[in-house]
């Protein structure tokens, strides 16, 4: 099993040799980019920036090695962007820095990694490993590394069975306090609050194992440890401003993430069970995805997706979107040679709309154009959570080149 | 039934190898003749345990524009005949999606089970296997030209043995029997010393020629596994082309099921 990087052009710069067939390590990969965001009404706070563009960009290079056929990889993996207009968006982060060794049916990974866990595709409910890069996107998809320890078990029968140790806790980012997408209020985070009284390096589980048994795919997990969500707090800081000072309390919480997969349609279901963030509750999310193949006799693919969510969680706890609601979505894929797709969908619960609109195309070799819209329709202004987001609106036009 | 396949298996080793194939014709029906020149096949294509290749994939359209993807392709035969292979295939080129893999658990009597690896959000997602008829990212092939080829997947029926360039081929339409295919049929040319598949012609729902693969530039390893080094998928419609070039083959690198599980998806990248 010799793994075998075929990319000739960066490779051969690092490496003494580039042998046609199988280039070996290290592969230097990753991207950069522009990616400027349009905010398309005027602000709903003071000091906010006015409509119009906020250039950004991104640099996000990869290093992997490995040696032993594979059985033993390292990898690092950074995260840098400059926003023009959020001091806080203007960030770095390590996601992947680790060593991982495989022996046998055992693997084990030391360092910081990136672990997604679930099915569904409007919420995340059951993934709860690694912090949440707010200022990246509001869709809570990008995500901060986490420094672990992580063992896992595989064997035919059973399946997957991981447990990771977390030491070092990572706080959400959150915008600075005169950007847009605020929310209720500029969130302080300079002066979070932990339950713990170890703050930040409290040592944190969690545990998973997963199968696949025919046509079911399953997964169980359980975490006990700081939770990723914060409280958010309205506080009054030293110059006299309402702020919201984040406060992170110890959880346990059970999860599962299930899906059953049959023709063109597949079944999902995610639920957890937490402890810790005012009363005991639980939440769910659970749709479908249906995909219409080679539509009107094209080679391009139609996907239908709905979910609903549901969140038991009582007002002492993290706010949230997802108390009762509901998501529908189209994905288009037109499997041509430039790998175009087009997704769009909202999200919708009593309070408002928030419309989802991507759309993404390969560009020559290694370039790729992405369009992302995030439109937040219909609010009520007496919602506490999402009225803050009403004059928020935005298009993302990124163009990245991949190395 | 055994005896049956004994009698078949022996009969097709005496037309491959002698000429008493007028003997071999009058005891089987063409559809049986049919099968067993694809068993046949198969049996002398199985046997390798596992393989590992490297591949670039040439994507061209009728105004001769140009696209490359390159890849690694990982093969697991099955341990028991009553079962199919797994694959996993990974993505090098384009850089945008390099890391990007798809693994497939073939089985020969329910829908084969598939996964895609997305390393962008470490996210390993069952995906369904419906889509066979779908175009593998972008390319003329299809996902069944490249994942659903065993025996009990098709019904099949022997037409005539001609002569295919310097050597005779035995010429066997194969109708799919999975639910989801694209074609109404398959017609595919074998040749009869080493019952190699030199070429397959697609049929669409319509019964137009759809597409036509040829396997070229065959080679030989460890004196037992012929593999064809060139795959040419010309779509008849639209004038467009897909060619598959292999590297070396290595065969029995031992890749076990661990590999292929789709919790080994997440080691990938």
């Amino acid at each position: 099993m010799t793994p075998r990087y075929l990319q000739p052009t960066l490779t051969c710069l690092l490496a003494a040799s580039c042998s046609t067939a199988s280039a070996e390590y290290p592969d230097l990969s990753g991207s950069l980019g522009v990616e400027p965001r349009i905010f398309l009404d005027e602000p709903a706070f003071p000091g906010q920036p006015g409509s119009g563009l906020s250039p950004s960009a991104v640099v996000a290079p990869e290093l992997r090695s490995g040696w032993n056929d594979g059985d033993d990889q390292l990898t690092v993996s950074l995260f840098a962007r400059y926003d023009g207009d959020d001091a806080s968006r203007t960030h770095w982060d390590v996601r992947e820095a680790y060593w991982r060794h495989t022996e046998g049916n055992w693997t084990v990974l030391v360092g910081v990694n990136r672990v997604f866990w679930g099915v569904t595709e409007s919420r995340h409910l059951v993934d709860v490993v690694n912090q949440t890069d707010l200022v990246e996107d509001i869709d809570e998809e990008d995500k901060l590394g986490q420094p672990m320890l992580s063992i896992e078990h595989w064997d035919p029968g059973t399946g997957s069975i991981a447990l990771f140790v977390m030491p070092g806790f990572r706080e959400r980012t959150f915008p600075a306090a005169d950007a847009r997408l605020l929310g209720p209020a500029p969130v302080d985070t300079g002066n979070a609050e932990y339950e713990s009284s170890a703050r930040g390096r409290r040592v944190d589980w969690a545990l998973r194992w997963s199968q696949t048994i025919g046509s079911w795919d399953l997964g169980w997990s359980g975490f006990h440890g700081t939770g990723r969500e914060p409280l958010l707090i309205p506080r009054t800081d030293s110059s006299g401003n309402s702020v919201l000072v984040p406060r992170y309390e110890v959880i346990s919480q059970l999860g599962a993430d299930i899906q059953y997969t049959k023709d063109a349609w597949l079944w999902k279901l995610e639920a957890i069970g937490r402890r810790g963030h005012g009363s005991p509750f639980a939440a769910i999310v659970a749709g479908f995805e249906f995909t219409a193949y080679g539509l009107r006799g094209t080679s391009s693919d139609l996907g239908l997706l709905a979910e609903y969510l549901y969140d038991g969680r009582d007002t002492v706890a993290p706010p949230t979107f997802y108390d009762s609601a509901w998501f529908g979505g189209v994905r288009w894929s037109l499997n041509d040679t430039q790998d175009t797709t087009v997704l769009g969908g909202a999200l919708i619960n009593d309070s408002g709309t928030i419309a989802i609109l991507e759309a993404a195309r390969r560009m020559g070799r290694s370039w790729k154009i992405t369009v992302e819209a995030r439109l937040f329709v219909n609010v009520d202004v007496r919602d506490p959570y999402l009225a803050g987001f009403r004059n928020d609106s935005y298009l993302t036009i990124a163009i990245s080149r991949y190395l | 039934m055994k005896l049956r396949l004994i009698i078949l298996a022996l009969a097709l080793a005496m037309s491959a190898t002698s000429s008493a194939e007028e003997a071999a014709d009058r005891a089987v029906t063409p559809q049986e003749k049919g099968r067993s020149i694809a068993e046949e096949a198969e049996r002398r294509y199985d046997g390798f345990g596992d393989s590992v290749v490297d591949l670039s994939m040439r994507l061209s359209n009728e105004e001769g524009r140009e696209r490359t993807r390159r890849l690694t392709w990982k093969t697991l035969e099955a341990d028991l005949p009553g079962d199919g292979d797994k694959s996993l295939t990974i993505f090098h080129e384009p850089r945008d999606i390099a890391g990007t893999a798809f693994l497939t658990h073939t089985h020969v009597d329910r829908d084969d089970d598939q996964w895609l690896y997305l390393p962008s959000l470490k996210r390993v997602k069952r995906i369904a296997s419906a889509n066979k008829s779908s175009a593998f990212v972008g390319s003329e092939f299809a996902y069944e030209d490249l994942l659903s080829d065993e025996v009990e997947k098709f019904n099949f029926l022997w037409l005539r043995d001609e002569a295919c360039g310097e050597i005779q081929c035995h010429v066997v339409q194969r109708v799919p029997t999975y639910p989801d295919s694209g074609y109404s049929k398959q017609v595919v040319w074998i040749e009869q010393e080493d019952f190699r598949p030199l070429r397959i012609d697609y049929y669409d729902h319509e019964n137009r020629l759809l597409k036509t693969l040829a396997f070229e530039d065959y080679r030989l390893y460890h004196e037992r596994f012929w593999r064809a080094q060139q795959m040419r998928m010309d779509n008849r419609l639209t004038k467009k082309q897909t060619t598959l070039t292999f590297g070396d083959f290595e065969f029995r690198s031992g890749l076990g099921d661990r590999d292929f599980d789709p919790a080994a998806l997440r080691r990938l990248r």
